[in-house]
């Protein structure tokens, strides 16, 4: 194709038809032109730099964490446009809290993808604010700043308001029936067999000439088993003072020990025979479980315990104290709330208390009204608890099966129940 | 020779059951050595001629594997052993396959522990398995060891919210706000991943009730058998997954083996183990069995 | 005075407890209050550890049956506690962690305790036999059903349960021995954990109540009168 110049009307013409001085002139105008082209690609790259600059985050929300002490607040935004999986620009962000002394501090860097972030280093009575900044490999986007937030705290968990309800509801009838009790009415407890066995438990030691052995399990005093193990200690122990038998209790803690010694000593005491109390009853032995139970074993193969209880919070060692227990012909009485130990004690051992059962000695062996009521409440615990597995799994059912909103809606509702925190 | 080992010895047990059910037919006692001795022939023997069987994965312990699978490279996984030695035995396997999984894919790993014996316990894990496996990984980088804190579900309360309050250093002395794995991790929500192994308290339950839940974080367990059952109620909306003692160890290692081949030579202790729970629960079902058969027997003599 | 210092305690620090779990300031009291347990925990070790020894010495004096063996248990107690204090036979910084590899700590606690622990955890499996052997009988029906169960569990957790129930056809694949062993630990063992675990949630709710409210003081060495 000839080259051929511009022409000021629009046109073109070729150069090998130019004068010199038309030829300068067209010079002139190809190199104008050129710039213009040039200025076009300018502001095109212009134009594509505004269209390409870094997006920030958007609808940055600052909101103060509900039911909690005034320590938190939740940040949440869009993220940035460019922040794609594939090929996106961003490659994190940074949060920015301003705080009344006005300087901006860097509080958290976040990968991408994340939409939200809890502040937990605030304070009540304090004004913040945040803002986010985008990040790619050259640039960055500031977001919109929040308006000030004070977190405030709150006194009270609403969100456990169904949890207070309940345990409301289960405290209020163990009062009643305590207070039912003590006005003299009559409450009906079941037999637990093995709580009756324990006085003829007792009594074969006594006849056999051999020692009784109390294992309280290998937890601490802030296990509640041990407590329950120790308030059962507190009646056994008043029978084996009337009977004049002999008592080892060997323990896995030193707090379990001293409290051990204070309670057989006032059983001891109130038989009206303090001076046949002595504190080699009960020894520490140590807190690693296998060596307790080495310890236990070799105990129970050289004094042969007539009677062995197992009472509390036991694990593996279970079934090695309840078969060594069995092999030396000794009757034995066990009970935790650890559901793993339980088949265990019960193939091994005479007689088990199952779960509750444990908690419930105390109360069932003393027989007093107070006491006896705090069983009652219990069950009204159960019955509440009872009722609502079977609405809820009849909701769950038929709600899934049939698809009855009606249903769904009991369930969902009874999940958000049960399962707020 | 494997072979005919596995085979005399189930001839010995056969031919000792079968005394065993002579006797226990005929009302006479059995001492406990005895059936002490059967047990000692039914775990030694594969041991010492050695017989595997094929596993295949549970779907509670194929979920928690396809979870870890699905990670992607570079998530972060903290592991708490929260075992001693006497239950080592059971739960090792489970950590040693686990941690495999883990770094194969790429993701790092916060070792932590609950219960004290659980150091000493991942020191050996780390200079017998982990560094000779991974040679090319670096502390701090791929993985970083806390250390234990004692407090039990206390330690659980402060690090659903605030990690580092509670571990502001690892094991060495270095400051976890400058470890390079650390640095996105404020609290155990910001975990892709929280593996328990353990089996006692504190343990896998301390995790789901203190952390899990509460932190919405994805929890997955390895227990000793006996604890097994009680994790099932959280399972499958709490826990992402389930191994239950051996079989749970040897299931997880079985899947490892098939979806990634180099570790199809490694060691695989919970396969192994296998051969022995296998036998002995079959003495141990005779034993049943057989009591029973004598039970029965001894009823009718007394009544006739 | 004696019984009822340790019982207004009881009172205010129960009581405080459950209001805690409401009221958001309160919530962290719970840590605090914890700690102060494992720090009268750990001073109660001394009246432990001094009445060990105690007891060991008094055997050994005296030459009491087996005394042998309370030198082993004084000599294991002292040396231990002696090695993990002064950090013997590590890298000689006092401040060294107790169980730093290469302490002497550390190998005997690798070459004893280890070994010991797991000895002793191993005693369960000859024990479970002697325990099935002995007690599992089918009594009546819900022992029968217990050992029904048993077997199956038992059966499902090795690879014999899919060799014997293998041929079961893919419609019937909730009777194949594995599968079936899901579905107890599943549904019934879940039932009954559930349950047994509702259970004991109410006891220990009924029993610390009568805790707090000083009903139950057995445990104090009171007869509750």
């Amino acid at each position: 194709m000839p080259l051929t110049c511009p022409t000021a009307s629009g046109g073109s013409r070729s150069i090998r038809n130019l004068k010199p001085l038309q030829f300068i002139v067209c010079a002139l105008l190809v190199v104008g032109s050129l710039g213009q082209v040039n200025a076009q690609s300018d502001s095109t790259i212009l134009f594509d730099s505004a269209m390409n600059a870094l997006a920030p985050v958007t609808s940055l929300l600052a909101a103060d964490h509900k039911y909690d002490n005034g320590e938190r607040i939740d940040l949440s935004w869009i993220p940035s446009i460019d922040d794609q999986p594939v090929n996106g620009k961003i490659t994190g962000y940074g949060v920015y809290r301003l705080t009344n002394a006005g300087n901006p501090a860097l509080i958290a860097d976040l990968p991408s993808g994340s939409s939200t972030f809890s502040d937990d280093n605030v304070e009540p009575g304090s004004d913040y604010s945040y803002y986010i900044v985008a990040r790619s490999a050259y640039e960055s986007a500031v977001s919109v700043r929040t308006a000030p937030l004070s977190p405030q705290r709150e006194w009270l968990n609403l969100n456990r308001g169904f949890l207070f309800l309940i345990a409301a509801l289960i405290s209020a009838a163990v009062i009643y029936f305590v207070q039912s009790a003590k006005r003299g009415k009559k409450l009906f407890v079941r037999k637990i067999s093995g709580l009756e066995a324990i006085d003829d438990a007792v009594g074969r030691a006594t006849e056999m000439g051999r020692p009784v052995l109390f294992i309280p399990g290998i937890h601490d005093m802030d296990d509640v088993q041990t407590l329950a193990a120790l308030t059962i200690l507190g009646r056994v122990s008043r029978t084996i003072a009337d009977y004049d038998t002999k008592i080892f209790m060997p323990v896995a803690r030193s707090l379990v020990m001293t409290a051990a010694r204070e309670t057989i000593k006032a059983s001891y005491q109130a038989a009206g025979r303090p001076d046949a109390y002595s504190d080699d009853m009960v020894s520490y032995v140590t807190d690693e479980q296998f060596g307790y139970v080495a310890a236990v074993d070799g105990l129970m193969v050289r004094e042969k315990p007539a009677t062995v209880f197992l009472l509390g919070s036991f694990f593996a060692e279970s079934l090695i104290l309840a078969e060594t227990g069995n092999s030396v012909g000794a009757i034995q009485i066990a009970g935790t709330a650890r559901p793993a130990q339980l088949p265990f004690f019960i193939a091994a051992c005479d007689f088990t208390l199952i779960g509750e059962e444990l908690f419930a000695a105390s109360a069932y062996l003393a027989g007093e009204p107070r006491q006896l009521g705090s069983l009652k409440g219990q069950d009204v615990g159960k019955a509440v608890a009872m009722v609502v597995i079977v609405v809820g799994a009849l909701a769950a059912t038929l709600g899934e099966a049939w698809d009855i909103s009606f249903m769904q809606n009991i369930y969902h509702w009874l999940s958000s129940v049960f399962s707020s925190n | 020779m494997p072979d005919l080992g596995i085979v005399l010895s189930l001839l010995v047990i056969g031919v000792g059951l079968l005394w065993l059910l002579i006797r226990s037919l005929r009302g006479q006692e059995v001492e406990r050595r005895v059936i002490f001795v059967f047990i000692l022939v039914a775990v030694a023997a594969p041991i010492l001629f050695p017989v595997t069987f094929q596993e295949h994965a549970t779907p509670v312990v194929k979920r928690l594997f396809d979870f870890i699978d699905s990670l992607p490279a570079g998530s972060v996984v903290l592991v708490s052993l929260d075992y001693d030695p006497a239950m080592a035995p059971e739960v090792q396997p489970m950590t040693n396959a686990m941690s495999r999984h883990c770094l194969t894919k790429g993701h790092k790993i916060v070792f932590m522990g609950l219960w004290a014996t659980g150091q000493s316990i991942l020191m050996s894990t780390l200079q017998d398995i982990i560094l000779p496996d991974f040679p090319n990984i670096v502390e701090g980088k791929d993985f970083v060891n806390v250390g234990y804190k004692a407090g039990n579900e206390g330690v659980l309360n402060v690090i659903v919210t605030d990690f580092k309050k509670m571990f502001p250093t690892d094991v060495n002395g270095t400051p976890l706000d400058s470890t390079p794995i650390m640095a996105d991790i404020r609290s155990c929500r910001d975990f892709d991943l929280i593996l328990s192994i353990g089996g006692g308290r504190p343990g896998a339950k301390e995790w789901v009730l203190f952390v899990g839940d509460p932190g919405n974080v994805p929890i997955g367990v390895g227990v000793a058998a006996v604890t097994a059952p009680q994790m099932y109620p959280y399972y499958p909306q709490q826990l992402v997954g389930i191994l239950g003692g051996v079989k749970g160890a040897a299931e997880y290692e079985s899947e490892l083996a098939h979806r990634y081949p180099r570790f199809a030579h490694t060691d695989q202790p919970g396969l192994r183990m296998m051969g022995p729970q296998t036998l002995a629960h079959v003495v141990i079902m005779a034993f049943i069995v057989i009591g029973n058969l004598a039970f029965f027997r001894g009823k009718k003599v007394r009544r006739t | 005075m004696r019984r009822l210092i340790p019982l207004a305690i009881t009172f205010v620090v129960g009581t405080v407890l459950i209001v805690s779990v409401f009221t958001p300031p309160l919530e962290n009291i719970e840590r605090t209050f914890t700690l102060f347990f494992d720090i009268i925990a750990v001073f109660a070790f001394f009246l432990g550890g001094g009445n060990l020894l105690r007891v060991h010495i008094s055997k050994l004096r005296r030459r009491k049956q087996d005394w042998g063996f309370s030198v082993v248990t004084i000599v294991g107690f002292l040396g231990m506690l002696m090695i993990g204090l002064f950090k013997l036979g590590g890298s000689g910084n006092i401040a060294a962690p107790v169980d730093e590899t290469g302490s002497l700590f550390y190998i005997i606690f690798d070459a004893v305790l280890v070994p010991l622990q797991s000895t002793m955890y191993s005693l369960l499996a000859f024990f479970v036999a002697s325990a099935s052997y002995r007690a599992f009988r089918a009594k009546n029906r819900e022992a029968t059903l217990l050992l029904i169960a048993a077997f199956v569990i038992l059966l499902g957790r090795t690879p014999f349960g899919t060799m014997v129930s293998g041929w079961i056809p893919e419609w019937l694949s909730i009777a194949q021995i594995p599968n079936l062993a899901i579905w107890i630990m599943n549904s019934p063992n879940l039932a009954g954990q559930r349950a047994i675990l509702i259970g004991i949630g109410l006891g220990v709710i009924s029993m610390s109540l009568r805790l707090i409210l000083g009903i139950e003081r057995s445990y104090l060495g009171d007869d509750n009168a």
